[in-house]
């Protein structure tokens, strides 16, 4: 809801820090998620993830969650879906240039990674192109794999 | 400035240590020129000769010219084709690819095929939203963004291979630049998404029409302040004004652009609305000159074209030099025939 989204920009740092903590109880339960097995648990997982976030960020569920480093407002709303910062149409009002009636995407991202420590160095980070296959995937649980890499993904990270 | 190794039209130049393309403009700015350069609305026809007509009325007056892609969302010839055919000529254009029409599989391969083509300089963009042109029903594509873009693009250029990781046997050498709007919100952060387009790739940069010094200025300090300066060039968008009306216009509709009230005033107060927005135009260009950190100005002249050699001549950015076109090399020798 697009009234949540601009509150949620407003309170990035609580819920910034609110999802470290999160992240960091998640990422310890990866035994019982390797247990039932990830594809298993995804739809699930991949459920709540998109109900919680739907309300609290419009999420799209691009599968590559960035809000950490936009201020927890999430850029796949933007109508260009940008991920690395406002195009120069930004409207002197800060509304988006193709949805007049929506504050920019990244306005609000800027404001939000003010509130964030380290939250505009991070905004700096260069964005890769995304990977449409992730979509509709579940961000939570593929973080907590990379957090937690088994042997053999370790082995191919180290060669990347 | 001229080389003595220039080429025939259409054959690259050999490329110099430090350069990435064997185009003039990388030349120019990397020899310490102040660079102008402009830009072509593409025709809607598919007649060659309408590209080289929109080209003609700027010879011996820009480094460069830019072919816009679809600019405003509007359907027009494509800027690939369009490069393609001022490459055959000598022409340097600046091919702009934006993100909105084409996923990474198509811009790859135009990157390709636009290097095989001679194009030397490529302009990275995120491309106006389908809702602003003639074709709103069109679905908005936006795989890549500017930064993404510029990522792939140099990968394809230095580390010689597609995202996917597939190698590619001959690398494009191409000049690859970024646009960027010094007037835009949120303002300080303008120049740190410079950085990152830096950082992803951008060697030079194209902005936005700046018709607010104050905001310009403010822009450049930042990226001194962050040591930018140096490690790209920077090309000042400007454009003559045809009226105060326009200028209102432009200012309401054209999102991101800035044009202060005082010049709006001077416009409205003048006799000839359209000498003064070409009076102005010359004014910023010399006050933009001084500016450190900027190399070169881009003179946009929408639907206004023929009024570019003469900002250009009159602004004196150039000089003395004239830059290479289509048979400026034989000119000497017509008037001694004629004499």
């Amino acid at each position: 809801m697009y009234s949540v989204r601009l509150w949620s920009v407003r309170h990035a740092r609580g819920l910034n820090s609110f999802y470290r903590v999160f992240e960091g109880v998640v990422t310890r339960i990866h035994p019982l998620f390797k247990a039932l097995g990830y594809e298993r648990i995804e739809r699930p997982v991949a459920a709540i993830e998109r109900t919680v976030k739907g309300v609290l960020f419009d999420c799209q569920m691009c599968g590559q969650c960035v809000l950490s480093s936009t201020g927890m407002s999430c850029p796949m709303n933007c109508p260009k879906t940008l991920r690395n910062g406002p195009c120069g149409g930004v409207r002197d009002n800060g509304h988006c240039e193709v949805k007049p009636e929506m504050r920019c995407v990244w306005v609000e991202a800027y404001r939000g990674s003010q509130r964030i420590p380290d939250g505009v160095a991070a905004m700096g980070k260069i964005q890769f192109a995304v990977d449409q296959r992730l979509k509709g995937r579940s961000s939570w649980l593929r973080v907590v794999r990379e957090l937690n890499p088994e042997p053999a993904v370790k082995a191919a990270a180290g060669a990347k | 400035m001229r080389f003595d190794d220039e080429p025939v039209p259409g054959y690259p130049l050999p490329i110099l240590p430090g350069h990435t393309s064997p185009g003039r403009f990388e030349r120019v700015l990397r020899a310490g020129g102040f660079a102008v350069t402009t830009e072509l609305a593409p025709p809607d026809s598919a007649d060659p000769e309408d590209v080289y007509k929109r080209a003609r009325v700027f010879d011996g007056y820009v480094d460069a010219i830019n072919a816009t892609d679809g600019s405003g969302a509007n359907c027009h010839m494509s800027s690939l084709a369009v490069c393609a055919l001022l490459t055959r000529v000598g022409y340097a254009p600046i091919m702009q690819i934006s993100c909105r029409d084409k996923n990474r599989i198509a811009i790859q391969g135009d990157i390709l095929g636009g290097a095989a083509m001679g194009v030397c300089n490529m302009l990275c963009l995120t491309g106006d939203g389908v809702q602003a042109g003639d074709h709103p029903q069109a679905k908005p594509v936006f795989d890549l963004d500017c930064v993404s873009l510029l990522d792939i693009a140099r990968t394809l250029r230095d580390d010689h291979h597609f995202q996917s990781g597939r190698k590619i046997t001959y690398a494009p050498r191409v000049f690859f630049g970024a646009a960027e709007n010094p007037s835009g919100l949120p303002h300080d952060w303008r120049a740190l998404r410079l950085a990152k387009k830096v950082a992803a790739g951008a060697q030079f940069i194209q902005t936005q029409y700046c018709y607010d010094m104050a905001l310009l200025k403010g822009f450049m300090d930042q990226v001194e302040t962050l040591g930018l300066d140096g490690k790209m060039f920077i090309l000042v968008g400007v454009g003559p004004l045809r009226s105060a009306k326009t200028a209102e216009w432009m200012r309401k509709n054209v999102p991101g652009m800035h044009v202060p009230d005082a010049l709006i005033a001077r416009l409205a107060g003048a006799k000839d609305q359209a000498r003064e927005g070409r009076e102005i135009c010359i004014e910023l260009i010399q006050e933009i000159r001084e500016i450190r950190g900027i190399h070169g100005v881009h003179v946009m002249a929408y639907r206004q074209e023929e009024t570019v050699a003469e900002i250009v001549d009159r602004s004196q950015v150039l000089q003395g030099r004239s830059p290479w076109y289509p048979g400026r090399d034989e000119a000497p020798l017509v008037s001694q025939r004629t004499a």
